[in-house]
């Protein structure tokens, strides 16, 4: 037997225990090296995760909170202008600002310029006459009397409050001038300055006043888009991807539209905001600006994921399982609805939640269609026009104004929120799945 | 030949019959030219070398070959004298008549119950739970696990060991009532408890189904066939009572391969 003189002669020279010690530390050393990079990698990616987190947090969080102002305002009805009339139709178009205005003169008496009644009336924001309109007319029997109120305050003012504006007087170029910042402190001095929690920021939509402007608008928006991009594109990327894996003959032609879904998962989603414009808006005649076209189009993009998530969990279903199911009298769908389906549904589920997450974060389509409009509405349904919480980090952050700085940052959180929240579920609906066996 | 009461049993008609029937994958040639008869209440076994085609003859008879890519069948197969190939067949019916155990015990990721219940469900076998119940039951007492199971039916399949599983298998493909069983080296995952297990029971089944069983072990085939078919390259080399094949092979490859000379 050749072999087993030559298996002895190898022995004979070197043992194989020998040889596998001698390189058995480099092994080890490789290995260790390996783990190392790999450490280091996460570490890496932890300590920008922390910066990145740290930054925005740090700039944001004061925007959930906003300054008020305590003022005492006498409802005059001359000033008003409402003598005599006090139906709710009159109360309605009163004017507010002049009696937050009158009442402001009459806090700080020595404003008697008018640059100086100007400075001192800016110091309340100009949307502060909507809680005295509310308030008017839910009880008409406050007209004449005077009320201690707390009132919105400018957006310089809350800056300023939150030390995002110096408060030193004397500084060439300040946003507040010398006489705006002694009245806030003492404003302050009399306990009359407050922040509160900012109730605006999740009720309200965008506005040219940062302190007026909310979230809401956009997380509507983008709650109606991601809903109609999930009903569109969860079973038409299943039914793809079923079609695909169980049913299409393997040919050139299934090669080639395989290659082409990779390839659309790579074309930058601009292409497919142009792509939304010229079907939706151009042919279809959808109307602009609309989370129903936002949605469709973020579908688009959607889609090749969910198909390539979905085909390749729907391949990780072990053979033998078809097998034992078709050997049974199970045709082919039943096949695919009882077993793989079932089966590879975790699968199918990450890879439409890392879809959705991508989408929730998409920008630059929906600039195609129009989602880039200043919209103050809240949107009622998907045929609104409405903004999106990208767009509305788009637009804030193209905004000059301090307290804008602050509320992108806010809506950047909001962003990772919805983004945190949908993995969550993504693990939990994974979970549910999974726990059945 | 010191027996002869296999030969010539009364239910020994034909159930499947093969004429000329060859298997191309492709290029390759798996199965050339077959003439077999599998009679009806007996435990056919199919032996050879691996490779030989045993598992693709299997697989002709309820149609398994159709989900392989490229598989080509020729030839004449029919199961009680109706083509098994033929265009107007549905797969799904014969199916229901050809059930498979294979080699792999593979249960569903379902309960115990759902895994039995499954073939009765799609076919529409029982008109209530009740018929269910009963029909699971009896399958799960056929197989020889009612015992073992039957305080845990809402226990996941894979959950059981792997003789369990694949008696489990076994219940599921009796479920659905078929007339031929075909089971693919259905103990070679198995220990020999298990195996015994199986073996016993596949005596048992014989009185009402007829069993076609592929092995690669020699003792096996002897234990519980009444008829063996030897294979080599993809031809049916010999196939007789299965006293006569393992005491007289009348072919030369036959005695090599019994005889353990290759293998
Ligand atoms: N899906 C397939 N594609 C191509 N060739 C195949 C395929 N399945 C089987 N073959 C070939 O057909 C021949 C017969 O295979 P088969 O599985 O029937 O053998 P077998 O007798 O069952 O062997 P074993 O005892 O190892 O299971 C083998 O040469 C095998 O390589
Ligand atoms: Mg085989």
């Amino acid at each position: 037997m050749t072999e087993t003189t030559q298996m002895a002669r190898l022995g004979a020279v070197r043992p194989t225990a020998e040889i596998v010690a001698a390189r058995l530390k480099r092994r080890h050393n490789a290995e260790r090296r390996f783990r190392a990079v790999g450490l280091g990698a996460v570490l890496l990616a932890l300590g920008f995760l922390g910066i990145l987190l740290f930054t925005i947090v740090g700039n944001g969080i004061t925007a959930f909170v906003q300054t008020y102002v305590r003022i005492d305002v006498t409802f005059d009805s001359a000033l008003l202008g409402i003598e005599g009339d006090t139906g709710p139709d009159a109360l309605a178009a009163a004017n507010y600002q002049a009696i937050i205005k009158q009442s402001l003169y009459r806090t700080f008496p020595e404003a008697k310029t008018r640059a100086e009644q100007r400075q001192l009336g800016a110091m309340v924001s100009s949307g502060a006459d909507i809680d005295l309109r509310k308030m008017l007319t839910a009880d008409p029997s406050l007209l004449g009397q005077t009320r201690s109120l707390w009132l919105l305050a400018d957006d310089d003012i809350d800056m300023a409050v939150k030390g995002h504006i110096p408060r030193q007087q004397g500084i060439a170029g300040n946003r507040l001038s010398d006489n705006e910042l002694r009245w806030l402190s003492e404003l302050e001095s009399r306990g009359a300055v407050e922040t509160r929690f900012n109730t605006l920021l999740w009720s309200s939509g965008d506005s040219r006043e940062p302190e007026l402007a909310g979230l809401w608008g956009a997380v509507v928006g983008s709650i109606f888009s991601l809903v109609i991009t999930l009903l569109v594109s969860f079973p038409l990327g299943v039914a793809t991807s079923v079609y695909l894996e169980e049913f299409a003959p393997k040919n050139r032609w299934t090669d080639l539209i395989e290659v082409n879904i990779n390839n659309l998962a790579a074309v930058p989603s601009v292409v497919f905001g142009l792509l939304g414009l010229a079907v939706f808006l151009n042919i279809l005649g959808m109307p602009r600006s609309a989370p129903l076209v936002g949605g469709l189009v973020l579908a688009l993009i959607c889609l090749p994921t969910i198909i390539i998530a979905a085909r390749a969990a729907m391949k990780a279903v072990p053979p033998s399982i078809r097998e034992a199911a078709a050997g049974l009298g199970a045709s082919k769908l039943q096949v695919v609805t009882d077993h793989v389906l079932p089966l590879s549904m975790p699968g199918i589920l990450t890879g439409t939640i890392l879809g959705m997450a991508h989408a929730l974060g998409e920008t630059a389509p929906l600039l195609m269609i129009g989602m880039v409009a200043f919209i103050v509405d809240i949107p009622a349904t998907p045929l609104d026009p409405a903004a999106v919480l990208p767009v509305q980090v788009y637009l804030w952050a193209d905004s000059p104004e301090r307290a804008f700085v602050e509320r992108t940052s806010a809506a950047i959180m909001v962003l990772l929120l919805f983004l945190a929240l949908m993995n969550l579920s993504a693990i939990l609906l994974r979970k549910k799945f999974e726990r059945r066996w | 030949m010191n027996s002869q009461v296999t030969a010539h049993r009364p239910q020994g008609c034909a159930k499947v019959s093969a004429r000329s029937l060859s298997v191309h994958y492709g290029e390759k040639h798996a199965l050339q030219a077959v003439d077999l008869d599998i009679r009806a209440g007996e435990v056919t076994a199919l032996i050879g070398p691996s490779g030989c085609g045993k598992s693709t003859f299997l697989r002709c008879i309820n149609r398994m070959n159709d989900m392989v890519e490229g598989a080509k069948v020729s030839g004449s197969l029919t199961l009680d004298g109706s083509d098994i190939y033929d265009r107007a067949l549905d797969v799904v019916q014969l199916r229901a008549r050809v059930g498979m155990v294979f080699q792999k015990p593979n249960p569903f990721p379902k309960s115990i119950y759902d895994n039995i219940a499954y073939g009765p469900r799609i076919h529409g076998l029982a008109r209530d739970q009740n018929e269910l119940d009963e029909i699971v039951m009896t399958s799960l007492e056929r197989a020889g696990l009612l015992a073992e199971v039957k305080d845990r039916l809402t226990e996941s399949g894979t959950s059981l060991s792997g003789g369990q599983q694949q008696r489990l298998c076994i219940a599921r493909a009796i479920a659905v009532g078929p007339e031929v069983i075909l089971m693919d080296e259905p103990c070679s995952a198995l220990d020999p408890i298990a195996t015994a297990k199986v073996e016993e029971l596949i005596d048992d089944l014989r009185e009402n189904y007829t069993i076609v069983i592929v092995t690669h072990s020699m003792q096996q085939a002897a234990r519980v066939s009444q008829r063996t078919a030897f294979f080599h390259l993809g031809k049916l080399i010999e196939v007789s009572d299965t006293e006569q094949i393992f005491t007289n092979p009348q072919q030369p490859l036959t005695q090599g391969y019994i005889t353990g000379r290759f293998g």
